[in-house]
């Protein structure tokens, strides 16, 4: 019982001073039929630190990790590398074990800290504003519907044939029971992005287009024209980013016209985690800013005038509004955002860029180097550093039979649209930093042996 | 866009406001202001080298034929320019057009200046490792340590969530013996793990209710919330497109049993209940409320965010819950951050369980699987769908699963003892200073309820809340539950010592003693922290969301 600093002696003295005999009579509210007196069966009692981490450990031995050999996964998570530094500072306790900054004036760490945050966010997605983050990407983009519903008074949501298929479903999911219409399609293995389609779908009564970039093939299209197509009907534009890397090296989704644009920040400072927690990224124009969803923080200054940082336009939310409240969060990924920051803030602008340089690099070479293999087939024209590549056979028992020589190959199209047979042959490969040449040439030799 | 590299110095501010020497720097020893990164950074400064392009520095061409790799790379190669040089393959790039042009305007630092720059901003927070967090109805404890060691392990930290199932057995295993443990602490029939904070479990649990009813053909609108429910239940309801209605509190401050079921009806879908309650205090005709609740057709949602006050003690199954949150974080002490992440996986009672999100983890003979799609398996064709993109939160699956076998059965039971016990003495300890409005109606479970009454006019419990943070203590929950005039909610949690709660109740009672004899200088509290008093209406006004630079600012206007 490490972790209770409570001596039998001082739970005596307690109770005399309550005027309780025992901690019984302190559960006396609990009725007698729904109290729980004996030991609980069926779970272990207490261990010491070194047998659980030896039980802990034991169970991450049985798991394959992304270093221990040639990895390819991304589909929106993705493996890069962290300095040591992020790791260290998100550990202080200060940070760490802090709650949210309710009481501003012993919370200008955590709060300066999300104002820079936002900045950085809004910059490299090219808006005006953006949140303290949400819970992951998948969770921000369902918001962004929900916030152009609120903002249009519409409920007609297209999306993208590229956005991610978990992405869909999460909308799908929220959809059936907010009564939101969503206008869904499956991708199809070819160069370009579906943008034509996107455009036709566009009506009356069309709250937003929501479309990926890059969009879960790796594949990147000018999102300008969309912008306009969405203005005209007087529709907003949601761009979804899973890998913010990107932005390093292509134009960001608010420079070409996206109202609102959501992201999954993971690559930056988080790592993989199996899925979570991962940081959810918001940003919109200044004018749509009172519709967000979220925790916000705002410049201020204090009794003696000088400079502070609170957080801001709570009318929005829910302790405040309650059902009126524009989401029901209250959860940020607080720890994750400060993650994302200090790694951005390591890199800076031409860290970023060199970054990217390097990621789209490799990139390329790989995608060259396996479109050598005999019956493979490069999908993209343009992308960032994750490519589709078309396999002659079912990519699933090859990914499979790939990951038996220790080399994790990428994401079947077969695992994401388990439905869908037309793209069975469909890998997705992505590829960064932390990629090196020998894992090219190893994946492209294995799989030319698994295909053989 | 421009960043201010001319050296950035904190305002001068006079000796007066802030003590009777001025500095030259503004600074008070080691309270020190910490200026933003876009003022002391800039876009050509970065603090990570990284090799531009690892490899072997073979051309793209020469790449095919499978060849083994050449060892080092030349001085010369593209593949090791320098890093003040052009970027490698400028203009080969196969960006479709689209390489960004414009300067994004994000500053750096070198790694020495990104660690001071954010160790000192560190300095400006109160969290639970500096002292006791008070804040009730939001239990922050102890965060131990080995838990954050067992998240970083590279076998959970370092796997990707769309790896093939077989090579993530161990990330499964502890999915599913979390799963046991929550399962078997409440007694009920299955949990699903993906929500990532309580307000996501609120929806999941609300979800699942309206996919059961929409099955048998129901079309039920109302959620019942009673008053003292947290923000998020009405929140979450009317964000599932329920109408949403309040229940009274009665005197004792439960649920007023007799309110409850007088709206009971055919129209009622759910009751969302918090228990133990947000006054603290423990439902006890729970089991009649969801017995009546259940006989008129609905189903019952229990918050469970309070579940620390009774893990090991009350079995939320017992008590005819359909659907309940956990907060990790809470009750199983994985960090809250700053405000995240969390991590709000829901049990479920059998009626509810074939309506359970996916994905989930099942145990076969042949080992651990992912059902990630309602097709994959007819048993789950019932499923609502998935609520995010993968598993949930792993890493705090991890830290919580560390937590749990580290106290093991009886150290849970011994958790809500204490903390229990803890707050039962912090009620104890201040009655006499400050009104506990439900204070005569026996014990309170984990967290102290007290109201403003009787304090000097014109002072609050804002002034009380100030106050605290001058004696070194982060203030306690204030204005809620929104059933007591001026509450003020004090939360210990069972990881506090004894000495610990003395010394926090005399300050409480020492700053009490100042708000009755209306000390005016308690208005001007804190006069010690970082920042006095903060101007939250200008925010709200005029809001300044982002960084500017100050100079083109100006110029616009």
């Amino acid at each position: 019982m490490r972790y209770l600093p409570l001596t039998p002696d001082d739970r005596t003295a307690m109770l005399a001073e309550i005027g309780a005999g025992s901690v019984d009579e302190l559960f006396a509210d609990v009725p007698d039929h729904a109290r729980l007196d004996g030991p609980i069966r069926d779970l272990p009692g207490h261990a010491s630190e070194m047998a659980v981490e030896r039980h802990m450990a034991k169970l991450a031995r049985k798991n394959l990790t992304a270093g221990d050999g040639p990895f390819f996964l991304g589909c929106g998570a993705y493996r890069h590398h962290v300095p040591a530094t992020v790791d260290h500072i998100i550990q202080r306790g200060e940070y760490l074990t802090a709650y949210t900054p309710y009481q501003p004036e012993i919370a200008q760490g955590t709060l300066q800290m999300l104002f820079e945050f936002q900045t950085q966010v809004a910059r490299l997605f090219g808006c005006d504003v953006a949140n303290a983050s949400m819970y992951d990407g998948s969770t921000a983009c369902w918001e962004a519907i929900t916030m152009a519903g609120r903002v249009t008074k519409r409920h007609r949501a297209v999306l993208s044939s590229g956005l991610h298929p978990h992405y869909v479903s999460v909308a799908n999911t929220m959809a059936t029971f907010t009564g939101d219409t969503l206008i869904t399609a499956t991708p199809e293995l070819t160069a370009e992005p579906d943008t034509d389609a996107l455009i036709e779908a566009i009506d009356d009564q069309t709250s937003c287009v929501v479309v990926q970039y890059p969009d879960i093939l790796g594949r990147i299209g000018d999102l300008s024209e969309l912008a306009e197509a969405c203005h005209a009907r007087k529709a907003l534009l949601i761009a979804v980013v899973t890998e913010p890397v990107a932005l390093g090296a292509i134009k960001a989704p608010g420079e070409m016209g996206a109202d609102i644009v959501v992201g999954e920040g993971q690559s930056l400072g988080v790592g993989l985690q199996f899925g979570g927690p991962y940081v959810g990224l918001f940003a919109c124009s200044q004018k749509l800013v009172r519709q967000m969803p979220g925790r916000l923080c705002g410049e201020t200054v204090d009794a003696e005038g000088k400079r502070g940082y609170v957080l801001t336009l709570s009318t929005r939310e829910q302790h405040i509004r309650r059902e009126k409240a524009t989401s029901n969060i209250c959860t940020n990924s607080g720890l994750c955002a400060l993650a994302f920051s200090i790694h951005m803030t390591l890199l800076g602008e031409k860290g970023l860029r060199q970054l990217a340089q390097a990621n789209h690099t490799l990139a390329c070479k790989a995608a060259d180097r396996l479109a050598q293999v005999p019956g493979v087939e490069l999908v993209n024209t343009a992308f960032f550093n994750e490519f589709t590549v078309k396999l002659p056979t079912e990519a699933r028992p090859v990914v499979r039979a790939l990951a038996d020589q220790g080399v994790l190959a990428g994401v079947s199209l077969g695992r994401l649209y388990p439905a869908d047979d037309m793209l069975a042959g469909g890998l997705v490969v992505a590829v960064t930093e932390t990629t090196t040449e020998d894992d090219i040439e190893q994946l492209a030799t294995a799989l030319k042996e698994v295909l053989a | 866009m421009a960043l201010n590299q001319s050296g950035w110095k904190p305002e001068m501010t006079s000796g007066e406001e802030r003590g009777p020497v001025a500095t030259f720097t503004g600074a008070r020893a080691l309270m020190r202001d910490e200026a933003l990164i876009f003022e002391i950074g800039s876009t050509d400064t970065t603090g990570v080298d990284f090799d531009i392009l690892p490899g072997t520095g073979r051309e793209t061409s020469e790449a095919g034929g499978g060849g083994a790799p050449s060892s080092a790379a030349s001085a010369d190669s593209p593949l090791h320019r320098p890093a003040d040089g052009p970027p490698p393959h400028a203009g080969e790039d196969r960006l479709g057009g689209l390489a960004r042009t414009r300067e994004i305007g994000l500053p750096g630092l070198s790694e020495p200046e990104t660690v001071r720059h954010y160790t000192r901003l560190s300095r400006q927070n109160y969290a639970i490792d500096t002292g006791i967090f008070p804040l009730g109805s939001c239990t922050m404890k102890h965060n131990p340590r080995l838990n954050e060691r067992v998240a970083r392990m590279p076998g959970f930290a370092d796997i990707h969530p769309l790896q093939p199932t077989d090579t993530v057995q161990g990330a499964l295993e502890v999915i599913h013996q979390l799963s046991y443990w929550l399962v078997t602490l409440t007694a009920m029939h299955s949990v699903a793990m993906s929500p990532k904070a309580g307000a996501h479990g609120e929806l999941c649990g609300i979800l699942a209710i309206r996919a059961a009813l929409e099955a048998r053909g129901d079309t039920r609108q109302v959620i019942l919330v009673p008053e003292s429910a947290h923000g998020t239940n009405p929140a979450t309801a009317a964000f599932a497109g329920y109408k949403v209605e309040g229940i009274p509190a009665n005197k004792q401050g439960r649920v007023d049993l007799n309110a409850l079921k007088a709206r009971l009806g055919p129209d009622v879908a759910a009751v969302m209940i918090t228990n133990p309650n947000t006054c603290g205090l423990f439902e006890p005709d729970m089991k009649a409320i969801s017995d009546a609740v259940h006989a008129a057709g609905g189903f019952v949602y229990c918050d469970g965010a309070n579940f620390n006050a009774i893990v090991g003690r009350v079995r939320p199954g017992d008590l005819g819950v359909d659907a309940m949150h956990i907060n990790l974080h809470k009750t199983f002490s994985t960090p809250h951050g700053g405000g995240g992440p969390g991590s709000g996986p829901v049990v479920f009672s059998q009626a509810l369980t074939p309506y359970a999100p996916l994905p989930f983890v099942e145990k076969r003979d042949d080992g651990f699987h992912l059902v990630e799609e309602e097709t994959a398996d007819e048993n789950h064709a019932h499923s609502f769908g998935r609520m995010v993109a993968f598993h949930g939160q792993m890493g705090m699956f991890t830290r919580a699963l560390a937590y749990m076998l580290s106290h093991g059965a009886d150290g849970l039971k011994q958790v809500a003892e204490d903390a229990v016990l803890n707050a039962n003495y912090v009620l104890r300890s201040l009655s006499d200073v400050l009104q506990a409005p439900f204070g005569d109606s026996g014990p309170c479970m984990h967290e102290a309820l007290f109201s403003d009454k009787g304090l000097a006019e014109g002072f609050s419990t804002l002034d009380i809340a100030k106050a605290l943070i001058d004696e070194g203590y982060h203030p306690m929950t204030m204005y809620f539950p929104l059933v007591v005039h001026g509450a003020m909610l004090i939360e210990p949690t069972e990881t506090e010592s004894k000495a610990g709660l003395d010394q926090f109740i005399g300050a409480v009672r020492s700053v009490v003693a100042r708000a009755k004899a209306g000390d005016e200088a308690l208005k001007g509290a804190p006069w010690y922290a970082p920042r006095r008093r903060l101007d939250e209406t200008l925010a709200a006004r005029k809001p300044v969301l982002v960084w500017r630079d100050p100079e083109p600012a100006q110029a616009a206007e």
